[in-house]
């Protein structure tokens, strides 16, 4: 009997059951099949969830402006705290004009990699389109910030002043290439871990349906669901922590 | 029978997690990269992140921050004003000492005022008892001188009185005068 279902789960597993990728699909949320780029889709849900849960938090949770803060409030305040301290202690002071981008950038990812773990939910970082969207933004901003700031002087993050001269060209190319390599990493390493996880879970939800071995799976769920959470705020703060590394080098080229 | 169970089961799960059972092979491969959703995505990201980033520039930064102001700003002044009360708490401990040093000096010069004029009276009144005893010893003592004069007649008396018996007795007749003047040269030797 055992046998048998697991030979059933087995072939099914070929054909039905196992399609942990499709939780990922973009959809148009009122039918149809063509996802145009004003359609609106899952993808324009969740972020619309998004905008208004960092609302709620950061405005409707802030109303008050209280002296001695509500728990919402000071989990308001935590965050920019977060934030500012951190912008602070690595892009330096003259970072903090730039607080409310990578706020922007911190909560949009926090919020939706936490709102992407609510059952049934649609994970927009999990898209390299939207990672890659949010990393060439960066990459673009950090690089005419650095123009803009040093001009030519701002092509000093590539020449290493203190290494030797004979290895300079080799220390130069090697910094060019990782430079340039930045966005695709940025990028992917959000995307990555955010599907990853995601789709891992559904394997092991897959196996749910199985009798025999449910109670494992059920096990290797909840396992897994936690390792997410922890991902899914580590990657948000990965992502701006690294925002602020780059910004720092556009502020700053000369090593 | 069993594989049509097992098939039920597996559309049922796959309705609950949101996919279409029977879906054609090609659209299982990774959505991540299936580039016709990538306008729709950057466009709906796009109005997401702008839409962020004005509720934060405009709303909830600013106010977090005014708040995490005045709170700095009466947790700075609550500090000024408990360092206030405490140099006014040292003041009055030392205004306190002060007062209590005073207090004691002036307790010590009172009682010292007082002792003074204590033994002033004391020595003026002794001064006086002591005439006084010495006014009384003199009184005393001419009394005493009077009384020993007349404690003289009387023997002088009685020695005179006993010199005439003594005469008479032996058989003589006694001149008075002679006894007076020899009992009186006998007094004086």
């Amino acid at each position: 009997m055992a046998t048998e279902v697991n030979g059933d789960a087995a072939a099914e597993g070929t054909g039905l059951v196992f399609h942990p990728m499709d939780q990922f699909i973009v959809k148009p949320l009122f039918g149809g099949d063509v996802v145009a780029w004003y359609t609106v889709t899952n993808v324009t849900l969740w972020m619309g969830i998004t905008v208004l849960a960092i609302f709620a938090l950061l405005v409707l949770g802030t109303s008050k402006r209280a002296v001695i803060p509500s728990r919402t409030q000071s989990v308001g305040e935590l965050a920019y705290g977060f934030i500012y301290k951190m912008i602070e202690d690595v892009a330096g002071k003259d970072g903090i004009k730039y607080f409310p981008y990578i706020m922007t950038l911190f909560m949009f990812i926090v919020f939706s990699n936490f709102l992407g773990l609510l059952p049934m939910a649609f994970t927009t970082t999990s898209h390299i389109a939207v990672t890659g969207g949010l990393a060439v933004a960066v990459f673009l901003s950090v690089t005419v910030i650095g123009f803009y700031k040093h001009g030519f002087g701002f092509l000093n993050i590539f020449w290493i002043a203190q290494a030797p001269l004979i290895l300079r060209p080799i220390l130069a190319l090697i910094e060019v290439i990782s430079y340039f390599v930045r966005p695709l990493s940025h990028s992917i390493r959000l995307a990555g871990n955010m599907m990853a996880g995601h789709a891992v879970i559904k394997v092991f939800a897959a196996f749910a349906a199985v009798l025999a071995i449910s109670p494992f799976s059920i096990i290797a769920i909840t396992a897994m669901y936690a390792l997410e959470v922890l991902v899914a705020f580590i990657q948000a703060y990965v992502f701006a922590i690294l925002t602020c590394v780059y910004l720092k080098d556009a502020l700053h080229p000369h090593h | 029978m069993t594989t049509e169970t097992e098939e039920a089961l597996g559309e049922g799960l796959a309705d609950v997690i949101g996919v279409a059972a029977h879906q054609p092979t090609e659209s299982v491969s990774l959505p991540q990269i299936d580039f016709s959703s990538f306008p729709n995505q950057i466009f709906w990201l796009v109005i997401t992140l702008v839409a962020i980033f004005f509720i934060l520039s405009r709303v909830a930064l600013p106010r977090i921050a005014a708040v995490l102001a005045e709170r700095q700003g009466i947790i700075t002044n609550d500090i000024a004003a408990a360092q206030d009360l405490k140099q006014k708490a040292v003041e009055a401990e030392e205004a306190y000492e002060k007062a209590l040093l005073d207090a004691r000096a002036d307790a010590n010069r009172i009682v010292a005022e007082a002792k003074a004029e204590i033994q002033a009276e004391l020595d003026v009144a002794i001064a006086k008892a002591d005439a006084e005893i010495a006014a009384k010893a003199a009184e005393g003592e001419k009394a005493i001188a009077v009384i020993r004069e007349s404690a003289m007649d009387s023997v002088k008396d009685v020695a005179k009185d006993a010199a005439k018996e003594i005469v008479a007795v032996l058989g003589g007749k006694a001149d008075a005068k002679a006894v007076t003047a020899a009992v009186t040269a006998r007094m004086k030797g």
